[in-house]
């Protein structure tokens, strides 16, 4: 009804608030962070990323510690991932990347297993061991084939 | 027969004439909101009375509407072993469509048929013909403040209602089914991320808002100068209103890609 | 008769309509400066549709419209602000903003159209409501009023920024005789001392012989234009009838006209 400072102070609070909400959904939820060049950046080839996506978790011993920032075919045809990392990390350059999926069939994520080497990847580097996603379909694929050949040896065995 | 053709027809071309109308309010408004004098009291004031007065209802609901899918989600997911996922089935749910929709259909329960009765009534009471003999632009006096407070408070109440919606699921899945809360959050964190879904759920309120402000005030400005015509001009801003959030709603999750 | 281009207040050969209803074709008269004027004329005769004309909200089909000497007739809605500034116009309901107090309301178009100081407004505002007997009424809302206090705190807020030209559409509509006659001074007083010219838009007769210089009949088939005085004396078979709503039924009938009584009936079908 009449205008009065407690209804400005309301209404500003309500803004507040609202705002708060509108930037706890984004920012913890969402997960705007780990943006940009604040994250540490390194990429690395793989032959087969099997469906991992930009914002995909990357992970050391299950905690993570970055996503992939983007994917894009390198000139050799390999998918070069990029990954940004927290800043904080230090990883020997003899560290592992693999895609992994979360249960059996699950997202794909990257895992990072550290080596021992003394030296330390810089931002900007390369991962050199990489380990590529396994396609579900190849293996049973395989697996059936080999059976077959098997069995076919078996019969002209005879 | 013929008569029915005819008589579509006809309704064809005052529907195209309505659209042509609703076109010219809005650049009315967009007009207005650009001119001098600015008018931050009465923005305030209706902020006030669209976003404040709406609180308890979007709180209230959003909880309710939490709570239901935890319960739903949880006797789903449970009987796959991934009852972990609660969080990011009850958040996805809320944050991509349950939020920003059922906020705007609230809103427009609410607020958007109060905002049309208090301009149907001006109409009808001539404070509007009053205040354009005072030389007073309504459109930019009365109308504007409420098309834009609206914009303003539906992505702000629609992560409220998605807040609150999450904590009625932490009730459910946490409190009653005894779930961990850390996994809770988790799944929630780990499942949803800004680009696609948190900004998405806001453009939807914005645009919501939009369509809401846009309804609201012009079926108020509109209206036929009786008695009968305040109440018709609020349930049709109900009806079409209501209507036009859900086509939207279909439009904006196909062009957005959540 | 014409409007000369220099006439305070004019129509010229004005015709509205609105979709098939015609509501007057060819209407001519004009209005003296700072004088009373009232538009007579039963429901549905187009009087309120008159004043529309004149305050701009409506515009005709034909013809000129005059006000303070400009044609307005094809001027846009941002135009026309610039001439309502002379303009102040009380509405048949009141048409107060019902979420603003009294004084309110009257400082409204002082904020809105000029460049006081508050004191100033609070000033001219205070003087106003005296000036209509409302001075203590100034915190109230328009729910708490009267009829009568909605009427004459509307007839402040129309005068508020002494305009040169104040529009009353029934101003005496839905009130009892004493109140009525209330307001009846208050117009007279106006006019008086701010030199105001005042077009009253009625249907009571005895009000307008008393207090107009000019009136304007309007008559289904016609108008009529002409002081109290000649009017009164009129030969004219229509406005003899009229003038007299004693005349029996049948000679109205012939006349096609139906008197009809002002009282609260009248007012309340006006909402």
């Amino acid at each position: 009804m009449q205008r009065s400072p407690t209804r400005d102070f309301v209404v500003g609070l309500f803004v507040l608030v609202g705002l708060a909400a509108v930037a706890y959904l984004s920012l913890s939820i969402g997960g705007v962070s780990y943006n940009g060049p604040k994250g540490f950046l390194l990429s690395c080839k793989f032959d087969e990323t099997g469906g991992l996506k930009s914002r995909s978790p990357v992970v050391i011993s299950g905690v993570k510690v970055g996503e992939v920032a983007s994917i894009d075919l390198s000139d050799d045809y390999r998918a070069r991932v990029t990954l940004t990392l927290d800043p904080v990390l230090k990883l020997p350059i003899d560290t592992t990347a693999s895609i992994v999926t979360s249960g059996l069939l699950g997202d794909r994520y990257v895992s990072l297993q550290p080596g021992g080497d003394p030296q330390l990847l810089k931002p900007g580097d390369e991962i050199e061991f990489v380990e590529s996603a396994v396609i579900l379909e190849r293996m049973l694929g395989k697996l059936i084939h080999n059976t077959d050949v098997g069995n076919g040896n078996a019969k002209s065995g005879q | 027969m013929v008569t029915l053709v005819a008589d579509l027809g006809w309704a064809g071309l005052r529907f195209v004439e309505e659209l042509g109308r609703m076109a010219r309010f809005t650049a009315g408004i967009g007009s207005a909101t650009v001119r001098r004098p600015i008018r931050i009291g009465r923005f305030v004031d209706e902020l006030f009375k669209l976003g404040v007065l709406s609180l308890i209802i979007i709180c209230l609901c959003g909880t309710a509407v939490g709570a239901v899918l935890g319960l739903q989600g949880y006797n789903t997911l449970v009987r796959f072993g991934a009852a972990d996922s609660l969080g990011a089935v009850v958040g996805l749910a809320l944050i991509r469509e349950l939020g920003p929709v059922l906020t705007a259909l609230l809103v427009t329960g609410r607020a958007g048929s109060a905002t049309t009765a208090e301009i149907g009534t001006m109409v009808v009471t001539e404070q509007l013909d009053g205040l354009r003999m005072m030389s007073v632009d309504p459109v930019h006096y009365v109308v504007t403040p409420k098309a834009l407070a609206m914009i303003a408070v539906m992505p702000l109440l629609s992560a409220l209602f998605i807040l609150f919606g999450i904590f009625g699921g932490y009730l459910i899945g946490v409190r009653v089914m005894g779930l961990d809360p850390g996994i809770y959050l988790t799944s929630l964190q780990d499942a949803v991320d800004f680009p696609n879904d948190v900004a998405g759920s806001l453009l939807k309120a914005a645009v919501f808002g939009v369509l809401v402000g846009l309804i609201a005030t012009y079926r108020g400005y509109t209206t036929a100068p009786t008695s009968a015509g305040v109440s018709a001009a609020t349930t049709s801003t109900v009806v079409i209103a209501s209507v036009s959030i859900l086509l939207f709603d279909y439009v904006v999750t196909a062009l957005w890609g959540v | 008769m014409t409007a000369a281009d220099d006439a305070h207040l004019a129509f010229d050969g004005v015709r509205m309509a609105f979709g098939d209803r015609r509501v007057f074709d060819r209407l001519s008269f004009s209005f003296p400066a700072a004088r009373i004027s009232v538009i007579l004329g039963g429901s549905g005769s187009g009087k309120s549709t008159a004043l529309r004309l004149i305050g701009g909200l409506i515009q005709p089909s034909a013809g000129r419209i005059v006000v303070d000497g400009e044609d307005i007739t094809r001027l846009s809605e941002r135009q026309m602000y610039r001439v309502r500034a002379k303009l102040g116009m009380l509405f048949q309901g009141g048409a107060l903003l019902d979420s603003m107090t009294v004084f309110e309301n009257l400082a409204f178009p002082l904020r809105e159209r000029t460049t006081l100081r508050r004191a100033e407004i609070a000033d001219r505002v205070h003087e106003t409501l005296t000036a209509v007997g409302l001075r203590d009424a100034d915190a109230l809302l328009p729910s708490q009023l009267s009829g009568g206090m909605i009427k004459r705190a509307a007839l402040a807020r129309a005068i508020v920024t002494r305009p040169l030209i104040l529009l009353c559409d029934e101003p005496f509509s839905g009130l009892d005789p004493i109140s009525a006659r209330r307001i009846e001074a208050l117009l007279v007083e106006i006019n008086r001392r701010f030199h105001i010219t005042v077009v009253v838009v009625s249907h009571d007769i005895s009000s307008t012989m008393r207090m107009a210089s000019k009136v304007l009949v309007l008559l289904p088939d016609g108008a009529v234009e002409g002081t109290p005085a000649e009017l009164q004396a009129s030969t004219d078979p229509r406005v003899a009838s009229f003038l007299n709503p004693d005349l029996d039924a049948a000679a109205l009938r012939e006349v096609g006209h139906v008197e009809v009584q002002p009282g609260p009936a009248q007012g309340a079908s006006a909402w």
